[in-house]
Protein backbone atom coordinates (compact mmCIF):
# COMPACT_ATOMS: atom_id res chain seq x y z
CA UNK A 1 0.00 0.00 0.00
CA UNK A 2 2.68 2.45 0.75
CA UNK A 3 4.48 1.54 -2.41
CA UNK A 4 1.48 2.24 -4.45
CA UNK A 5 0.48 5.59 -2.87
CA UNK A 6 3.99 6.48 -3.40
CA UNK A 7 3.55 6.29 -7.30
CA UNK A 8 -0.52 7.09 -7.49
CA UNK A 9 0.33 10.97 -5.69
CA UNK A 10 2.74 12.41 -7.83
CA UNK A 11 0.83 10.49 -11.29
CA UNK A 12 -2.23 12.23 -9.34
CA UNK A 13 -0.38 15.57 -8.78
CA UNK A 14 1.21 15.78 -12.35
CA UNK A 15 -2.13 14.79 -13.81
CA UNK A 16 -4.10 17.16 -12.02
CA UNK A 17 -1.74 19.80 -12.77
CA UNK A 18 -1.86 18.83 -16.63
CA UNK A 19 -5.86 18.94 -16.78
CA UNK A 20 -5.79 21.97 -14.49
CA UNK A 21 -3.89 23.91 -16.88
CA UNK A 22 -5.82 21.97 -20.08
CA UNK A 23 -8.81 23.97 -18.78
CA UNK A 24 -7.04 27.19 -17.93
CA UNK A 25 -5.61 27.22 -21.39
CA UNK A 26 -9.22 26.26 -22.68
CA UNK A 27 -10.84 28.99 -20.69
CA UNK A 28 -8.08 31.73 -21.91
CA UNK A 29 -8.46 30.81 -25.45
CA UNK A 30 -12.35 31.57 -25.29
CA UNK A 31 -11.67 34.78 -23.35
CA UNK A 32 -8.59 36.17 -25.26
CA UNK A 33 -10.55 35.25 -28.46
CA UNK A 34 -9.27 37.45 -31.46
CA UNK A 35 -11.75 36.92 -34.23
CA UNK A 36 -9.74 37.06 -37.71
CA UNK A 37 -10.77 37.46 -41.26
CA UNK A 38 -10.42 33.93 -42.64
CA UNK A 39 -9.98 35.14 -45.89
CA UNK A 40 -6.26 36.72 -44.58
CA UNK A 41 -5.01 32.62 -44.35
CA UNK A 42 -6.69 32.52 -48.36
CA UNK A 43 -4.87 35.68 -49.81
CA UNK A 44 -1.41 34.75 -48.22
CA UNK A 45 -1.30 31.46 -49.84
CA UNK A 46 -1.72 33.16 -53.33
CA UNK A 47 0.31 36.02 -52.08
CA UNK A 48 4.44 34.90 -52.99
CA UNK A 49 5.50 35.10 -49.52
CA UNK A 50 9.36 36.14 -50.20
CA UNK A 51 8.83 39.22 -47.83
CA UNK A 52 10.51 41.12 -50.21
CA UNK A 53 8.48 44.31 -48.97
CA UNK A 54 8.19 45.80 -52.71
CA UNK A 55 4.61 46.88 -51.83
CA UNK A 56 5.33 48.85 -48.93
CA UNK A 57 4.13 46.43 -46.64
CA UNK A 58 6.57 44.84 -43.87
CA UNK A 59 5.59 41.55 -45.58
CA UNK A 60 3.44 39.40 -47.31
CA UNK A 61 0.86 38.77 -44.04
CA UNK A 62 0.92 42.73 -44.01
CA UNK A 63 -0.42 43.24 -47.37
CA UNK A 64 -2.63 40.40 -46.74
CA UNK A 65 -4.49 42.25 -43.77
CA UNK A 66 -3.71 46.18 -45.83
CA UNK A 67 -5.59 43.73 -48.68
CA UNK A 68 -8.77 43.46 -46.92
CA UNK A 69 -9.48 47.00 -46.42
CA UNK A 70 -8.34 48.22 -49.82
CA UNK A 71 -8.12 46.16 -52.91
CA UNK A 72 -6.52 48.52 -54.88
CA UNK A 73 -3.47 47.86 -53.12
CA UNK A 74 -3.26 44.34 -55.10
CA UNK A 75 -1.42 45.78 -58.03
CA UNK A 76 1.36 47.09 -55.45
CA UNK A 77 2.70 43.05 -55.60
CA UNK A 78 4.91 43.23 -58.88
CA UNK A 79 5.96 39.79 -57.52
CA UNK A 80 2.17 38.41 -58.54
CA UNK A 81 1.29 36.08 -61.99
CA UNK A 82 -2.02 36.59 -63.65
CA UNK A 83 -3.09 33.58 -62.25
CA UNK A 84 -2.19 34.44 -58.57
CA UNK A 85 -3.54 38.33 -58.96
CA UNK A 86 -6.85 37.03 -60.47
CA UNK A 87 -7.45 34.31 -57.02
CA UNK A 88 -6.88 37.08 -55.51
CA UNK A 89 -9.22 39.27 -56.48
CA UNK A 90 -11.74 36.59 -56.70
CA UNK A 91 -11.57 36.19 -52.96
CA UNK A 92 -11.90 39.85 -52.43
CA UNK A 93 -14.65 40.13 -54.48
CA UNK A 94 -13.25 42.52 -57.03
CA UNK A 95 -12.39 42.96 -60.83
CA UNK A 96 -8.34 42.61 -61.61
CA UNK A 97 -6.50 45.46 -62.13
CA UNK A 98 -3.61 45.13 -64.84
CA UNK A 99 -0.37 46.36 -63.76
CA UNK A 100 2.69 46.50 -65.88
CA UNK A 101 4.92 43.92 -64.93
CA UNK A 102 8.37 44.95 -64.46
CA UNK A 103 11.84 42.86 -64.46
CA UNK A 104 15.24 44.40 -63.27
CA UNK A 105 17.76 45.23 -65.72
CA UNK A 106 22.19 46.04 -64.79
CA UNK A 107 22.80 48.89 -67.10
CA UNK A 108 26.30 47.27 -66.87
CA UNK A 109 27.53 45.03 -69.97
CA UNK A 110 30.90 44.31 -68.49
CA UNK A 111 33.18 44.87 -71.21
CA UNK A 112 31.31 42.49 -72.97
CA UNK A 113 32.10 39.80 -70.81
CA UNK A 114 35.74 40.85 -70.65
CA UNK A 115 35.54 42.67 -67.34
CA UNK A 116 38.02 40.29 -64.99
CA UNK A 117 40.53 41.10 -67.60
CA UNK A 118 40.29 44.69 -67.90
CA UNK A 119 42.75 47.20 -65.78
CA UNK A 120 42.34 47.57 -62.42
CA UNK A 121 42.85 50.83 -60.59
CA UNK A 122 44.41 48.99 -57.81
CA UNK A 123 43.69 45.70 -55.79
CA UNK A 124 40.78 45.56 -53.60
CA UNK A 125 41.22 43.46 -50.81
CA UNK A 126 38.74 44.92 -48.36
CA UNK A 127 34.95 43.48 -47.29
CA UNK A 128 33.18 41.56 -49.84
CA UNK A 129 30.26 44.62 -50.55
CA UNK A 130 29.71 47.05 -53.27
CA UNK A 131 29.31 49.66 -50.89
CA UNK A 132 32.48 49.30 -49.04
CA UNK A 133 34.31 48.63 -52.59
CA UNK A 134 33.26 51.78 -53.86
CA UNK A 135 33.66 54.05 -51.53
CA UNK A 136 37.66 53.50 -52.18
CA UNK A 137 37.68 56.24 -55.19
CA UNK A 138 35.05 54.61 -56.37
CA UNK A 139 36.26 51.09 -56.70
CA UNK A 140 39.01 49.34 -57.79
CA UNK A 141 37.63 49.00 -61.93
CA UNK A 142 38.91 51.60 -64.32
CA UNK A 143 35.54 52.44 -65.24
CA UNK A 144 33.87 54.70 -62.82
CA UNK A 145 30.00 53.87 -63.37
CA UNK A 146 30.57 49.81 -63.42
CA UNK A 147 30.22 47.13 -61.84
CA UNK A 148 31.99 46.53 -58.83
CA UNK A 149 30.77 42.61 -59.50
CA UNK A 150 31.10 42.08 -55.74
CA UNK A 151 27.56 41.07 -55.76
CA UNK A 152 26.14 43.28 -53.23
CA UNK A 153 22.36 43.10 -55.17
CA UNK A 154 22.67 38.94 -55.32
CA UNK A 155 21.94 39.01 -51.68
CA UNK A 156 18.84 41.30 -51.38
CA UNK A 157 17.31 40.03 -53.93
CA UNK A 158 14.55 37.84 -52.28
CA UNK A 159 13.86 35.45 -55.62
CA UNK A 160 17.51 34.30 -56.38
CA UNK A 161 17.04 35.77 -59.60
CA UNK A 162 20.71 37.70 -59.91
CA UNK A 163 24.02 35.68 -60.11
CA UNK A 164 27.67 37.13 -61.20
CA UNK A 165 28.82 36.47 -65.02
CA UNK A 166 32.00 37.44 -65.74
CA UNK A 167 32.47 39.78 -62.88
CA UNK A 168 28.98 41.38 -63.86
CA UNK A 169 25.43 40.90 -62.03
CA UNK A 170 23.46 39.57 -63.94
CA UNK A 171 19.26 38.98 -64.19
CA UNK A 172 17.49 36.03 -64.80
CA UNK A 173 14.93 37.46 -66.68
CA UNK A 174 12.65 33.99 -65.38
CA UNK A 175 13.32 34.42 -61.66
CA UNK A 176 12.96 38.25 -61.39
CA UNK A 177 9.14 39.79 -60.72
CA UNK A 178 10.60 43.06 -60.58
CA UNK A 179 9.89 44.24 -57.10
CA UNK A 180 13.04 46.26 -57.22
CA UNK A 181 14.78 45.29 -53.75
CA UNK A 182 18.18 45.16 -55.54
CA UNK A 183 17.92 48.79 -56.88
CA UNK A 184 18.83 50.51 -53.14
CA UNK A 185 21.56 47.44 -52.96
CA UNK A 186 23.78 48.87 -56.28
CA UNK A 187 25.99 51.87 -54.99
CA UNK A 188 25.90 52.52 -58.51
CA UNK A 189 22.42 52.99 -58.91
CA UNK A 190 23.03 50.61 -62.05
CA UNK A 191 20.05 48.73 -61.47
CA UNK A 192 16.60 50.27 -63.24
CA UNK A 193 13.16 48.56 -63.76
CA UNK A 194 12.14 48.22 -67.05
CA UNK A 195 8.37 46.96 -68.58
CA UNK A 196 8.84 43.40 -69.34
CA UNK A 197 8.13 43.90 -72.55
CA UNK A 198 11.13 45.59 -73.52
CA UNK A 199 12.99 44.10 -75.72
CA UNK A 200 16.95 46.40 -75.63
CA UNK A 201 18.74 48.34 -73.32
CA UNK A 202 21.76 49.87 -73.10
CA UNK A 203 23.98 47.92 -70.85
CA UNK A 204 26.23 51.15 -70.12
CA UNK A 205 25.56 53.76 -67.32
CA UNK A 206 29.05 55.95 -68.04
CA UNK A 207 28.39 59.50 -68.48
CA UNK A 208 32.79 59.75 -69.34
CA UNK A 209 33.64 60.88 -72.96
CA UNK A 210 34.05 58.75 -74.94
CA UNK A 211 37.55 58.97 -75.04
CA UNK A 212 37.63 57.89 -70.89
CA UNK A 213 34.75 55.01 -71.68
CA UNK A 214 36.75 53.50 -74.56
CA UNK A 215 40.00 53.67 -72.34
CA UNK A 216 38.52 51.76 -69.72
CA UNK A 217 35.89 49.15 -71.49
CA UNK A 218 34.87 47.61 -74.83
CA UNK A 219 31.88 47.79 -74.38
CA UNK A 220 30.83 51.20 -73.21
CA UNK A 221 28.35 53.77 -74.95
CA UNK A 222 30.51 56.40 -75.98
CA UNK A 223 27.46 58.78 -77.23
CA UNK A 224 28.27 58.55 -80.60
CA UNK A 225 24.92 59.02 -82.32
CA UNK A 226 24.55 56.04 -84.62
CA UNK A 227 21.48 54.43 -82.48
CA UNK A 228 19.96 58.05 -82.40
CA UNK A 229 20.08 58.16 -86.30
CA UNK A 230 19.19 55.14 -87.24
CA UNK A 231 16.09 54.36 -85.00
CA UNK A 232 13.02 54.26 -87.36
CA UNK A 233 11.16 55.55 -84.59
CA UNK A 234 12.78 58.09 -82.56
CA UNK A 235 13.10 55.68 -79.84
CA UNK A 236 16.68 56.69 -78.45
CA UNK A 237 18.19 59.83 -77.69
CA UNK A 238 21.86 60.14 -76.75
CA UNK A 239 21.72 62.33 -72.86
CA UNK A 240 24.80 63.68 -71.68
CA UNK A 241 26.84 61.11 -73.54
CA UNK A 242 24.84 57.90 -72.91
CA UNK A 243 21.97 56.50 -75.29
CA UNK A 244 18.32 56.31 -73.97
CA UNK A 245 16.23 53.97 -75.03
CA UNK A 246 12.30 55.31 -74.53
CA UNK A 247 10.77 51.99 -73.95
CA UNK A 248 7.35 53.58 -74.72
CA UNK A 249 7.91 54.35 -78.46
CA UNK A 250 10.48 50.88 -79.17
CA UNK A 251 9.27 48.65 -81.18
CA UNK A 252 11.81 45.95 -81.30
CA UNK A 253 13.50 46.02 -84.55
CA UNK A 254 16.74 45.65 -83.44
CA UNK A 255 18.14 47.89 -85.80
CA UNK A 256 20.09 49.43 -82.67
CA UNK A 257 21.88 46.40 -81.78
CA UNK A 258 22.99 45.96 -85.18
CA UNK A 259 24.42 49.55 -85.58
CA UNK A 260 26.13 49.93 -82.53
CA UNK A 261 30.02 50.04 -82.84
CA UNK A 262 30.58 49.33 -79.40
CA UNK A 263 27.86 46.67 -78.84
CA UNK A 264 26.40 48.91 -75.74
CA UNK A 265 22.60 47.69 -76.95
CA UNK A 266 21.82 44.24 -75.61
CA UNK A 267 18.80 42.37 -75.65
CA UNK A 268 17.05 42.43 -72.57
CA UNK B 1 19.49 43.57 0.19
CA UNK B 2 21.58 45.53 -3.00
CA UNK B 3 24.26 43.17 -2.56
CA UNK B 4 22.15 40.14 -3.35
CA UNK B 5 20.78 41.90 -6.07
CA UNK B 6 23.93 42.63 -7.29
CA UNK B 7 25.61 39.18 -6.80
CA UNK B 8 22.96 37.62 -8.41
CA UNK B 9 22.91 39.75 -11.39
CA UNK B 10 26.94 39.23 -11.68
CA UNK B 11 26.91 35.91 -11.11
CA UNK B 12 24.24 35.07 -13.72
CA UNK B 13 24.00 37.54 -16.78
CA UNK B 14 28.34 37.81 -16.67
CA UNK B 15 30.36 36.00 -15.21
CA UNK B 16 28.00 32.71 -15.29
CA UNK B 17 26.60 33.45 -18.68
CA UNK B 18 23.54 31.21 -19.75
CA UNK B 19 25.24 31.38 -23.26
CA UNK B 20 29.42 31.50 -23.25
CA UNK B 21 29.98 30.02 -19.71
CA UNK B 22 26.82 27.11 -19.57
CA UNK B 23 26.39 26.62 -23.13
CA UNK B 24 22.39 27.18 -22.46
CA UNK B 25 19.99 28.37 -25.15
CA UNK B 26 22.19 27.40 -28.21
CA UNK B 27 19.92 26.50 -30.85
CA UNK B 28 17.96 30.81 -30.63
CA UNK B 29 21.81 32.18 -29.76
CA UNK B 30 22.59 30.49 -33.61
CA UNK B 31 19.29 30.36 -35.64
CA UNK B 32 18.00 34.04 -34.04
CA UNK B 33 21.34 35.86 -34.63
CA UNK B 34 21.64 36.91 -37.96
CA UNK B 35 20.89 40.54 -38.07
CA UNK B 36 21.15 42.73 -34.63
CA UNK B 37 17.49 43.85 -34.79
CA UNK B 38 16.17 40.26 -34.56
CA UNK B 39 18.35 39.26 -32.21
CA UNK B 40 17.12 42.18 -29.34
CA UNK B 41 13.54 40.95 -30.36
CA UNK B 42 14.57 37.38 -29.68
CA UNK B 43 16.51 38.67 -26.76
CA UNK B 44 13.38 41.01 -25.35
CA UNK B 45 11.10 37.96 -25.68
CA UNK B 46 12.82 36.10 -24.06
CA UNK B 47 13.41 38.04 -21.12
CA UNK B 48 9.79 38.43 -20.94
CA UNK B 49 9.03 34.90 -20.58
CA UNK B 50 12.28 33.91 -18.31
CA UNK B 51 10.96 36.59 -15.55
CA UNK B 52 7.19 35.81 -15.60
CA UNK B 53 8.47 31.23 -16.64
CA UNK B 54 11.13 31.97 -13.05
CA UNK B 55 7.87 33.63 -10.81
CA UNK B 56 5.43 30.88 -12.19
CA UNK B 57 7.90 27.52 -11.44
CA UNK B 58 8.80 29.07 -7.95
CA UNK B 59 5.19 29.41 -6.90
CA UNK B 60 4.67 25.20 -7.88
CA UNK B 61 7.59 24.57 -6.79
CA UNK B 62 7.44 26.32 -3.28
CA UNK B 63 3.51 25.23 -3.11
CA UNK B 64 3.47 21.75 -3.84
CA UNK B 65 6.93 20.48 -4.71
CA UNK B 66 9.32 21.17 -2.09
CA UNK B 67 9.87 18.60 0.66
CA UNK B 68 7.89 16.17 -0.85
CA UNK B 69 7.85 15.06 -4.65
CA UNK B 70 11.07 17.41 -5.61
CA UNK B 71 11.70 14.94 -8.46
CA UNK B 72 9.48 15.72 -10.13
CA UNK B 73 10.49 19.70 -10.43
CA UNK B 74 11.75 19.27 -13.95
CA UNK B 75 8.68 17.43 -15.19
CA UNK B 76 6.52 19.72 -13.34
CA UNK B 77 8.86 22.67 -15.02
CA UNK B 78 8.31 21.62 -19.03
CA UNK B 79 4.42 21.53 -17.98
CA UNK B 80 3.86 24.91 -16.23
CA UNK B 81 6.71 26.91 -19.17
CA UNK B 82 4.86 25.35 -22.11
CA UNK B 83 1.35 26.51 -20.67
CA UNK B 84 2.55 29.70 -19.48
CA UNK B 85 4.14 30.71 -22.88
CA UNK B 86 1.05 29.72 -24.99
CA UNK B 87 -1.17 31.62 -22.35
CA UNK B 88 1.28 35.06 -22.55
CA UNK B 89 0.73 34.55 -26.40
CA UNK B 90 -3.14 34.46 -26.24
CA UNK B 91 -3.22 37.43 -23.86
CA UNK B 92 -0.52 39.31 -26.08
CA UNK B 93 -2.53 38.52 -29.24
CA UNK B 94 -5.88 39.91 -27.17
CA UNK B 95 -4.44 43.17 -25.60
CA UNK B 96 -0.96 43.96 -26.99
CA UNK B 97 -1.11 43.45 -30.52
CA UNK B 98 1.78 45.49 -31.20
CA UNK B 99 3.65 44.05 -28.73
CA UNK B 100 2.55 40.57 -30.24
CA UNK B 101 3.50 41.50 -33.76
CA UNK B 102 7.32 42.37 -32.52
CA UNK B 103 7.50 39.41 -29.86
CA UNK B 104 4.64 37.12 -31.80
CA UNK B 105 7.27 34.50 -33.83
CA UNK B 106 9.94 34.44 -31.06
CA UNK B 107 7.61 33.85 -28.62
CA UNK B 108 7.11 29.49 -29.96
CA UNK B 109 10.26 29.23 -30.27
CA UNK B 110 11.22 29.83 -26.47
CA UNK B 111 9.16 27.18 -25.38
CA UNK B 112 11.63 24.92 -26.10
CA UNK B 113 14.55 26.95 -25.01
CA UNK B 114 16.65 24.86 -22.80
CA UNK B 115 18.29 28.02 -20.66
CA UNK B 116 14.46 29.26 -19.58
CA UNK B 117 14.21 25.30 -17.55
CA UNK B 118 17.54 25.88 -16.48
CA UNK B 119 16.90 29.32 -14.92
CA UNK B 120 13.75 27.90 -13.44
CA UNK B 121 15.93 24.67 -11.96
CA UNK B 122 18.89 26.38 -10.86
CA UNK B 123 16.92 29.18 -9.14
CA UNK B 124 15.18 26.33 -6.92
CA UNK B 125 17.99 24.85 -5.82
CA UNK B 126 20.64 28.23 -6.13
CA UNK B 127 22.12 29.14 -2.55
CA UNK B 128 21.82 32.84 -2.93
CA UNK B 129 18.35 33.19 -3.97
CA UNK B 130 18.07 31.72 -0.06
CA UNK B 131 14.29 30.77 -0.59
CA UNK B 132 12.70 33.82 -2.06
CA UNK B 133 10.20 34.32 -4.72
CA UNK B 134 11.49 38.23 -5.33
CA UNK B 135 15.03 36.55 -5.81
CA UNK B 136 14.03 33.82 -8.17
CA UNK B 137 12.14 36.06 -10.27
CA UNK B 138 15.20 38.73 -10.78
CA UNK B 139 17.46 35.24 -11.33
CA UNK B 140 15.43 34.21 -14.42
CA UNK B 141 15.36 38.25 -15.20
CA UNK B 142 19.33 38.06 -15.08
CA UNK B 143 19.88 35.55 -16.71
CA UNK B 144 17.48 36.66 -19.93
CA UNK B 145 19.60 40.00 -19.25
CA UNK B 146 22.60 37.55 -19.92
CA UNK B 147 21.61 35.87 -23.00
CA UNK B 148 20.27 39.47 -24.30
CA UNK B 149 23.99 40.62 -23.89
CA UNK B 150 25.41 37.32 -25.49
CA UNK B 151 22.97 37.01 -28.74
CA UNK B 152 23.23 41.15 -29.25
CA UNK B 153 27.23 40.39 -29.04
CA UNK B 154 27.05 37.87 -31.64
CA UNK B 155 24.42 39.37 -34.14
CA UNK B 156 27.23 42.49 -34.44
CA UNK B 157 30.20 39.78 -35.18
CA UNK B 158 27.63 37.57 -37.35
CA UNK B 159 27.37 41.22 -39.61
CA UNK B 160 31.29 41.60 -39.94
CA UNK B 161 31.52 37.68 -40.98
CA UNK B 162 28.74 37.79 -43.67
CA UNK B 163 30.79 40.76 -45.12
CA UNK B 164 34.14 38.69 -45.40
CA UNK B 165 35.48 36.23 -48.26
CA UNK B 166 35.15 33.36 -45.69
CA UNK B 167 36.80 30.18 -47.39
CA UNK B 168 34.08 27.99 -48.79
CA UNK B 169 34.36 24.71 -46.41
CA UNK B 170 34.14 27.40 -43.52
CA UNK B 171 30.68 29.30 -44.85
CA UNK B 172 27.90 29.41 -42.88
CA UNK B 173 27.39 26.96 -39.80
CA UNK B 174 31.02 26.07 -39.59
CA UNK B 175 32.42 29.84 -38.76
CA UNK B 176 29.74 30.76 -37.25
CA UNK B 177 30.44 28.42 -34.51
CA UNK B 178 33.68 28.64 -34.83
CA UNK B 179 33.10 32.76 -33.87
CA UNK B 180 30.63 31.84 -31.07
CA UNK B 181 33.59 29.63 -29.51
CA UNK B 182 35.99 32.71 -29.97
CA UNK B 183 33.91 35.03 -28.52
CA UNK B 184 32.92 32.91 -25.96
CA UNK B 185 36.54 32.63 -24.56
CA UNK B 186 36.71 36.03 -24.81
CA UNK B 187 33.69 36.99 -22.52
CA UNK B 188 35.41 34.50 -20.27
CA UNK B 189 38.63 36.06 -20.12
CA UNK B 190 37.51 39.60 -19.46
CA UNK B 191 35.66 38.03 -16.68
CA UNK B 192 37.25 35.41 -15.38
CA UNK B 193 39.02 37.62 -13.07
CA UNK B 194 35.92 38.18 -10.92
CA UNK B 195 34.87 35.90 -7.96
CA UNK B 196 32.57 35.79 -5.89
Amino acid sequence: MESFLSILIPVLAVGGLSILFGLLLAVASKIFHVHTDERIHEIRTHLPGANCGGCGYPGCDALADALLTNDELLCRCSALNEDQRNKIAEILGSTPSHTESKLAFVRCGGCNGNAKNQKKKYLYSGLADCTSASLLGGGAGACYYGCTGLGSCLKKCPFGALSLKNGVAVVDRNKCTGCGSCIAACPKGLIVLLPKTSAYAVACASLDRGVVTKSACDAGCIGCRICEKCCPEGAIRVENGLAVIDQGKCTGCGLCQNKCPRSSIVPV
Amino acid sequence: MIFDILTIFLSVALVGNYVFSQTLGICPFLGVSSSPSTALGMGLAVTFVMTLSNAATYLIFDLLLRDRFEYLQTVVFILVIASLVQLIEMMLKKLLPTLYRSLGIYLPLITTNCAVLAAANNAVSDESINGSFLFSTFYGFSAAIGFTIAIVIFSGVRARIDEEDVPKPFRGTPITLICAGIVAMIFNGLLSGIRF
